[in-house]
């Protein structure tokens, strides 16, 4: 049991690559952390300098507050299940889990004991003496978690833990990852690359983008307040929609239409005297078939048409693809490199193409020139030069989003803090529980 | 059709051309010193004299332990050196890597014949001339480049994580190579011992060079200092039976680890 501080740290490799920037976190006792991002954002990377399987160049990184840079990965009591797994494959189940009581010299029959007990929460109980070779993807992904449960670490380090495993299992695996945490409130570290995983695991996710710690918060915190246009694009599935628009004597021009500005966005672009080319973005679910919108709530966003290019039954909600001008002027090449980022371009989504998520009940079919709707309330303003999202404005910062990012200068280093406190106290609980 | 019967004959042809030496050497054991030179390939009179009478004879029994001794211990000395550079050369980057490699094959294709008389003056002036060391020196460093070959490669199959986890698990580097990689890489390195050892064991040229009396000599030596029971007798018949002697251990040898010998060999060339 202990907390994790990440303090200005920073790696650069020999070949003055820098892979993480200055990351500074604050990772509570038995708070359960998701460090996401795309490939190659340097979460792995600050993965293995917590871990110590990575030198830290710049930075301080205390865990259970003693300073552990020059630590061995052995001193630092921390245990951590691998992408791989990286069972030893001569050694039975048991032996593997049992490997590091055993290096360090606790007798036979407490190694035995604590084996069986991890076996029993991992039901693995039957397997103990088979060896890797013979187990099922599941099985083995068990396995690893169970050598690291063993030890009774002060942290659990996790690097893409279930990516191994096919769909279905993941989200079976994904369950029982949070059920296992829960039950021992252990500190977590976990590293993904999927949103969804992120989403749906952690008490709190840091997003990373080349190095730079973007925004650390909590699920819905990152959903509904993303700081800049990389975690508004990256959190989300489908992904927000991104559109070039200019303000105009308090009207907003928009490729969906014309809409006047709420007080809430007017005020929020004057506070950060913001450009007139910006660019919005919307949640597909903030789209409705306009004809399922009831009269009062029409005045809230705005009607347009669009031909539907593509529709897709999930049986609760149509999704429904789109086009619509979207790329208009000088801001296209910073969605398209958005796209790129977040691995949009490779599916094929590109920055032109609208998805809306609406009610089971519409009629609306492939091809037809529909009636939609668009509710502005929770509409995201994007200054195109910085990526800032302007509407957060001031009172995105009170939310305690903690921001650190680079490209946000008024982010601050110490901003996760706020977000610390508040979540450590729900570690709090759970050790209690 | 045609093809499996060219593939048959060819396999024919090697087979006869190799066996008829050995049963030729086979068949000269097992003759009187009289029936050496007549023309019949199997003795028409079948004798154990030549196996008793080297079997009682110091000059050959105690090069064959030279040989058992001086075979194992550079054995041993070559897997564990070859253990340890193997995993350097697979796993680290360090100045001069290639260098090293480059060097290892060097040292593998230089012809023994050219270094025996440079190597005999330095044992001579070293005082390893006809002792142990003297043998076992040069063997270990010609069993290097072979055995840093095939372990390298062996080394390269194991999962880098393994090691990552081990040490994430509590283990000192030196237990993360004994009690991990290790054990992963003992088919490699039995493979190498054999490899080793064979040379070794076959190991002429050094062998007669570097010694001069039954005190180091190992076998496949002593073999070319046999007399005859009188100085017109040849010792044909029992030099036949001590090759044939020292063959045995080396074909049970190889019987029981042919598919070993063979994956390592060529483990490492292909995937999987």
């Amino acid at each position: 049991m202990a907390d994790i501080v990440l303090d200005q740290v920073t790696k650069r490799f020999p070949d003055g690559a820098l892979a993480v920037d200055k990351i500074s976190l604050d990772i509570a006792d038995g708070e359960f952390v998701i460090l996401v991002g795309p490939s190659g954002c340097g979460k792995s990377t600050t993965l293995n300098m917590i871990a110590g399987l990575e030198d830290i160049t710049e930075g301080e990184l205390r865990i259970g507050g003693q300073v552990v840079n020059n630590k061995a990965p052995k001193d630092r009591d921390i245990a951590m299940v691998f992408q791989s797994y990286a069972l030893y494959p001569h050694m039975t189940v048991g032996e593997n889990m049992g490997f590091a009581l055993k290096l360090a010299k606790t007798p036979q029959n407490v190694i035995d004991e604590k084996v069986n007990e991890a076996a029993r929460i991992l039901d693995l109980t039957q397997h103990l003496d088979r060896k890797p070779a013979n187990l099922s993807g599941g099985q083995r992904q068990r396995v690893a978690m169970g050598r690291a449960i063993v030890r009774d670490p002060a942290a659990f380090l996790m690097d893409e833990p279930l990516s191994n495993l096919d769909a279905k299992l993941r989200v079976q695996m994904r369950t029982e990852v949070s059920r296992i945490q829960r039950r021992l409130g252990t500190t977590m570290v976990y590293v993904t690359h999927d949103q969804t995983e992120a989403m749906t695991l952690g008490d709190r996710v840091a997003v990373m983008r080349s190095g730079l710690l973007q925004q650390v918060g909590s699920p819905q915190e990152l959903y509904e307040q993303p700081d800049n246009l990389f975690v508004a694009g990256f959190i989300g599935s489908p992904a927000m929609n991104f559109m070039a628009a200019t303000i105009d004597a308090g009207n907003m021009h928009t490729p969906l239409g014309d809409a006047p500005l709420s007080g809430r966005i007017r005020q929020a672009l004057e506070q950060a005297n913001a450009p007139r080319d910006l660019i919005v973005g919307i949640r597909p679910e903030a789209f409705e078939d306009a004809a399922l919108v009831t009269p009062d709530a029409r005045e809230n966003g705005i009607g347009f048409r669009a031909t539907i290019d593509v529709l897709e039954s999930m049986g609760s909600d149509v999704f429904i693809y789109f086009t619509k001008e979207t790329a208009q002027g000088v801001d296209a090449a910073e969605l398209t490199e958005l796209a790129r980022d977040s691995g949009r371009a490779d599916t094929g989504g590109s920055g032109d193409t609208i998805v809306a998520r609406i009610d089971a009940a519409t009629r609306i079919r492939e091809g037809d020139d529909a009636e939609l709707w668009v509710d502005l309330r929770s509409l995201h303003v994007f200054d195109p030069a910085t990526g800032r999202n302007i509407t957060l404005g001031g009172s995105g910062a009170t939310g305690g989003s903690g921001a650190t990012g680079g490209s946000d200068a008024t982010g601050g280093s110490g901003a996760t803090g706020g977000a610390g406190a508040t979540d450590g106290s729900v570690g709090m609980t759970k050790d209690s529980a | 059709m045609n093809k499996k019967f060219g593939w048959g004959t060819a396999n024919t042809v090697a087979v006869v051309l190799t066996l008829i030496p050995l049963l030729w050497i086979l068949s000269l054991s097992f003759k009187t010193p009289t029936a050496i030179l007549d023309a019949s390939f199997w003795p028409k009179q079948w004798t154990w004299s030549n196996y008793s009478g080297i079997l009682q004879s110091a000059q050959f029994i105690r090069p064959l332990v030279n040989s058992i001794g001086i075979g194992l211990i550079a054995t041993i000395v070559a897997v564990v050196l070859a253990s340890m550079a193997a995993y350097a050369v697979a796993r680290l980057a360090f100045p001069g890597k290639q260098v090293l490699i480059g060097m290892a094959l060097l040292i593998a294709m230089f012809p023994a014949i050219s270094l025996v008389t440079p190597m005999f003056s330095i044992e001579r002036a070293l005082g390893l001339f006809n002792t142990w060391p003297g043998l076992i020196i040069p063997y270990v460093a010609f069993g290097l480049p072979l055995g840093i070959y095939i372990l390298s490669a062996f080394f390269r199959e194991i999962p880098w994580e393994l090691e990552k986890a081990a040490k994430m698990d509590g283990a000192t580097p030196f237990q993360a190579f004994t009690k991990v990689i290790a054990p992963l890489a003992a088919p490699g390195m039995v493979t190498t011992a054999i490899l080793v050892f064979l040379f070794c064991w076959n190991e002429f040229l050094f062998a007669i060079s570097f010694t001069s009396t039954i005190g180091a000599r190992t076998a496949p030596a002593a073999l070319a200092f046999f007399s005859g029971s009188s100085q017109f007798t040849s010792p044909t018949g029992p030099i036949a039976a001590a090759a044939v002697v020292i063959t045995i251990p080396i074909i049970i040898f190889v019987l029981f680890f042919q598919r070993r010998i063979v994956a390592g060999l060529t483990s490492g060339a292909v995937k999987g």
